[in-house]
């Protein structure tokens, strides 16, 4: 939409700064034409101060019949393009209808805005906030400015976390139990685990680690299951024998994973899973899938 | 096929080369850029070329060293990084990002060795967390190459006493658990090669197993060297932990190689405080491990350090190691019961060795072993397997080089009886060895007893032991023999009585020897027996006279009825020769009847055995030297027997011998220094009789030759008168010599007479000798005067 505004040349211009924007953490947000822009990094119940500015184009004056600023909170499923979903709005009315001769700031502040989900840019789904202002105009459209900005949640470490211990098998031929320390994990956290070996029967060529995530969209007859594996961590080389017990350590920081989503606004979850494959001599894959609860922490320093 | 099999292993191990070598080219680049991301990820690219698995061993080591110089590059600038303020500890984490496991390990193993150098972390964490996490490799070559990288990186970073890295924290203790683990685990994967891939490439891989060893077996060697392995650390922790995967992994080839790798790197005085232990584990072994060397080159070891110095001496006594040994030889022995009898033997040979050289005052732990060895064998014969055999020698001739005296190896009740194992070439080949060790050390056997038994050791060489006579080498055999009549020569005691006792012994045990040997083995027992003759004669050491037991007539009686087994055999000569010594023996004891004896057993041997006529002549010519010489003889039996020598030299078939035996007889008449036996007239008569002979033997030779021949026997005769004519024969005289000196000049001017040198130069020389005596004036001058030449 910023292109409309460059292309019938706005009779003004519109810029959205935050109080804080300095010192204010940016990230990086991939935007729709594949450009990654840097954006303020925002979390729930933050106050999000600022000011709009508007600034007619030399020597014209606006007319409008109110200036607004949202903040909006949208889910967009890309099977149902054009959609938006807007799970938060809220609106601040910085003007009353007039007419604008010359550069005019208007502070706006949303105080402790609710902010429940995290941004997220999957496959099939994208969740984004952005401050959304318009200039509301008679018989033409209205002038809107929009200023993305990301929300991410910190949680703090949670009070129960169990290990994952599971033995499986396949009769007489394989049978294995694994274990990892623990079900959930921070982003920047590292799988530690054993798998012992109880019984080997088949030529096993290696065993990996895949880390998968889940994303599911929409609900009943139209759910869109998106699979993607994000990592592939080799952990042993060669066949094990029975008694073999083999160390797994996987630092998570350098994959690229969100924290797991359940059930976004009844639209869309995100869940991921270990995944431990063998694969025998002869290509063939035995696998079993866990899932494990991926959280930001709540850096306490 | 296999042929192909080789090219492509080489186009492998070209192709990993080459890989290698470029991404070591961008790993270069990306050091000396200091770009740490591109290090990592070009050096984990290189370290791929190691997860081939087409490579043997022997290859996949080339490309390992490789990759290891490489490495070594990667760690100096870990070692910058961190220097530069880069955290090892993230560094750690960083390496641990790669996919693959194994690049991901030799980075960790590189920067762990980085890490610990920092001293950021204690030493033992970082080196259990690399050795733990090294389990990732379970493919058997890439593992055991992995965790030999780690023992080398880690080989100066242990926290060893007195190494930079002890700290509270950190105790020899973890350095013996890190290599204890580490060497477990490579253990491990180097058995279980044994068990993958198909049963036909069994061979292949016992090969490249072997190629392997060493990688496993420079863990024991870290851990000998780790300073601070004392003996309670070894033996409660090191010695048990190793035996226990030694015998857990059961494998034929590992128990084999790591017991070996034990013994030759660890201490001698911890083996010997450990024995138990170490020993201990043998009987658990695989049956087919290859025990008996295992416990031999043990005991080679403890043998050589016992010889090292007397010092150590009393620890052996003190840890009782003999009996520790030879409990677990036994102990090994009665496990393994395919052991083929050279294995048992081999053990048993060890261990004596080990005891001489431990116990050597412990003669009975020496027959100990030996009984045990003959209870090992009884019950399968003879032995025909040659190593076996071989290895019985070596066993049986520890204890002679040991004491070097065969005296204290005969105290061995046992060893007889092992001896009889031995086949009987092997038997002589025994004898001999212990008759040279008597002969290269002088040993004197002092009794009876022991002559007894030691002829039973060497029955081999004194009789035939089996049915069948198998031709044997003539000079080896006469060797042998040889060898046996040297031995009797050694045999002495100064007491009479016992020398006696030996000699019968002695008798008894070459009498069983048959024809072939007696001519060997009688003389020297004859002389032997003379030689006790002569010093009974004496008269100190007589004191008892006829009192004793022990007397020349009774050893005379002895040898008459040795030497007449000699004419059975037959060998007459020999016989006749030995005889005519006693004759001479029984002479100097005053024993005529004896003497008597003697020589009547030798004319009986001369008429009946000796027939050829070059044997008569010198049997002949030895009678009349002997019978010249005895004294004892009366008027009586002297007569009767030089009648008989006189008869006997008449009748000798050429006459050139006759005349030569009757001249000879003349000096039977004439004994210088008896007056009474000076009978100048037969003298007289011999002499003449010589001369017609030799006239006859010229005439017959004139007859059938048409010569004449030489004068050369009138020279001889010449001689003899003048000898005669010189002691005093008053019927020797002047005119006689005279016409003697011309009928050889006559004879010599004769045409028909053959020129001889060799007889013109005797007679000038007999002139020469004459004319010598003339000019030399007194008496003698006197007699020659007249004598014209």
């Amino acid at each position: 939409m910023n292109f409309l505004v460059g292309a019938f040349k706005a009779p003004c211009s519109i810029s959205i700064t935050l109080a804080d924007g300095r010192s204010r953490k940016q990230v990086p947000l991939k935007k729709e034409n594949g450009k990654t822009a840097m954006v303020p990094l925002f979390q729930s119940q933050e106050n999000i101060i600022g000011e709009v500015v508007i600034e007619p184009v030399q020597g014209k004056k606006v007319e409008h019949n109110g200036i607004k600023i949202e903040l909006l909170g949208q889910i967009e499923l890309y099977f149902d393009r054009g959609n938006l979903y807007d799970f938060t709005s809220l609106v601040r009315e910085l003007d009353v209808p007039g007419e604008l001769y010359e550069r005019k700031a208007y502070p706006f502040e949303f105080s402790t805005v609710e902010m429940p989900y995290e941004s997220y840019n999957g496959v099939n789904v994208r969740l984004r906030y952005v401050l959304k202002v318009t200039v509301g105009r008679n018989f033409i459209s209205n002038i809107v400015e929009y200023q993305h900005f990301v929300v991410q949640n910190y949680t703090p470490p949670p009070s129960m976390n169990n290990s994952i211990k599971m033995e499986v098998g396949i009769e007489d031929c394989l049978h294995i139990e694994f274990e990892y320390s623990k079900s959930k994990y921070h982003l920047r956290d590292v799988i530690i685990g054993k798998i012992y070996f109880l019984l080997v029967r088949i030529k096993i060529k290696n065993m990996e680690l895949e880390i998968r995530r889940r994303e599911s969209t929409g609900s009943g007859p139209n759910t869109y299951v998106e699979t993607e594996t994000l990592a592939k961590f080799e952990l042993m080389d060669g066949a094990p024998v029975r008694g073999e017990s083999i160390p797994i350590r996987l630092f998570l920081s350098p994959y690229e994973l969100t924290p797991t989503y359940r059930n976004i606004n009844n639209k869309f979850s995100v869940k991921y899973y270990l995944n431990l494959v063998l694969v025998d001599e002869e290509d063939r894959r035995y696998f079993k899938q866990q899932e494990i609860t991926v959280y930001r922490l709540l850096e306490t320093s | 096929m296999i042929a192909d099999g080789v090219e492509d292993e080489e186009k492998w191990l070209a192709a990993g080369i080459t890989g290698l070598q470029q991404n070591a080219f961008y790993m270069h680049r990306a050091l000396d850029s200091n770009n740490l991301r591109d290090a990592l990820k070009y050096s984990a690219q290189m370290l791929s070329e190691l997860r081939t698995s087409k490579l043997s061993p022997h290859k996949y080591y080339e490309l390992y060293m490789r990759s290891f110089d490489e490495l070594r590059k990667l760690e100096m600038f870990f070692k910058e990084e961190a220097r530069r303020g880069c955290s090892i500890v993230e560094l750690y984490e960083l390496v641990q990002h790669a996919g693959n496991i194994l690049p991901r390990l030799y980075l960790l193993c590189t920067v762990g060795s980085v890490y610990i150098k920092s001293k950021e972390a204690p030493a033992k964490d970082v080196l259990k967390d690399l050795v733990e996490m090294c389990r990732g490799i379970q493919h058997p070559v890439r593992g055991l190459f992995l965790r030999s990288y780690l023992s080398q990186v880690s080989r100066d970073k242990l926290p060893d006493i007195g190494s930079e890295f002890e700290g509270d924290a950190d105790t020899v203790i973890d350095a013996v658990d890190f290599v204890l683990q580490n060497f477990t685990e490579m253990n491990k994967l180097w058995v279980r090669m044994q068990h993958q891939g198909p049963a036909r490439e069994k061979e292949k891989r016992e090969k490249e197993r072997s190629e392997l060893r060493d990688l496993v077996g420079k863990n024991l060697h870290v851990l000998s060297q780790i300073e601070g392995v004392d003996l309670d650390l070894y033996r409660d922790t090191v010695l048990p932990r190793v035996l226990e995967q030694v015998v857990n992994c059961k494998d034929e080839i590992a128990q084999f190689y790591l017991m070996d790798c034990i013994i030759q790197v660890f201490p001698d005085e911890y083996h010997l405080q450990t024995l138990e232990i170490l020993l201990g584990a043998c009987p658990q072994l695989q049956p087919s491990v290859d025990i008996k060397t295992v416990l031999s080159r043990l005991m080679e070891r403890l043998s050589n350090y016992a010889a090292s110095s007397t010092d150590v001496l009393p620890e052996f006594l003190q840890v009782e190691a003999f009996s520790k040994l030879n409990n677990a030889i036994g102990k090994v022995i009665e496990a393994q019961v395919d052991m083929p009898i050279f294995g048992a033997v081999t053990l048993y040979s060890s261990l004596l060795t080990f005891t001489l050289h431990v116990h050597p005052d412990r003669l009975d732990y020496a027959d100990q072993v030996l009984g045990a060895c003959v209870k090992k064998l009884s019950g399968h014969g003879k032995l025909e397997d040659s190593r076996s055999t071989k290895q019985i020698v070596a066993l049986l001739s520890a204890p002679l080089e040991k004491y070097n005296d065969i005296v204290t190896a005969l105290k061995l009740s046992n060893y007889p009886r092992v001896m009889e194992y031995l086949d009987t070439e092997t038997n002589k080949v025994m004898a001999t060895v212990i008759i040279q060790s008597i002969m290269k050390n002088n040993t004197r056997i002092p009794t009876a007893d022991k002559v007894d038994s030691l002829f039973e050791l060497m029955e081999g060489l004194i009789k035939d032991l089996d049915e069948t006579h198998e031709e044997v080498d003539e000079d080896d055999f006469n060797e042998e023999q040889n060898s046996v009549a040297r031995l009797i020569q050694m045999l002495s005691n100064d007491d009479p009585e016992e020398m006696y006792k030996i000699i019968c012994n002695v008798r008894k045990h070459i009498m069983t020897g048959g024809q072939r040997r007696l001519p060997f083995t009688v003389p020297p027992l004859v002389f032997s027996a003379l030689k006790l003759v002569r010093r009974l004669q004496a008269p100190d050491e007589n004191p008892f006279g006829d009192e004793t037991s022990t007397t020349p007539k009774k050893i005379f009686q002895l040898l008459n009825q040795t030497i007449e087994s000699l004419s059975a055999v037959p060998s007459p000569e020999l016989a006749l020769r030995l005889y005519l010594q006693c004759a001479e023996a029984a002479n100097d004891c005053d024993l005529e009847p004896v003497a008597y004896e003697f020589f009547t057993q030798a004319y009986i041997l001369y008429e009946e055995e000796v027939s050829d006529s070059r044997a008569q002549v010198t049997a002949l010519h030895l009678i009349i030297g002997t019978l010249q010489r005895m004294h004892v003889f009366g008027v009586e039996n002297r007569d009767t027997l030089t009648h008989k020598a006189t008869g006997y030299s008449a009748k000798l078939l050429k006459k050139p011998d006759q005349c030569r035996a009757v001249y000879g007889c003349a000096h039977l008449f004439w004994v210088d220094d008896q007056d009474n036996l000076k009978d100048g007239e037969r003298v007289l008569i011999c002499l003449k009789r010589a001369l017609r002979i030799a006239n006859a033997a010229q005439q017959m030779s004139n007859a059938a030759r048409g010569s004449t021949g030489s004068v050369t026997l009138f020279v001889e005769i010449l001689n003899k008168y003048l000898y005669f004519f010189e002691k005093g024969n008053t019927h020797i005289t002047v005119a006689a010599i005279q016409s003697l000196i011309e009928l050889i000049m006559t004879e010599m001017q004769s045409e028909s007479s053959t020129p001889d040198p060799a007889t013109d130069a005797f007679l000038a020389s007999t002139k020469r000798y004459i004319q010598f005596q003339k000019q030399k004036g007194g008496s003698i001058g006197e007699k020659y005067e007249p004598v014209k030449v």
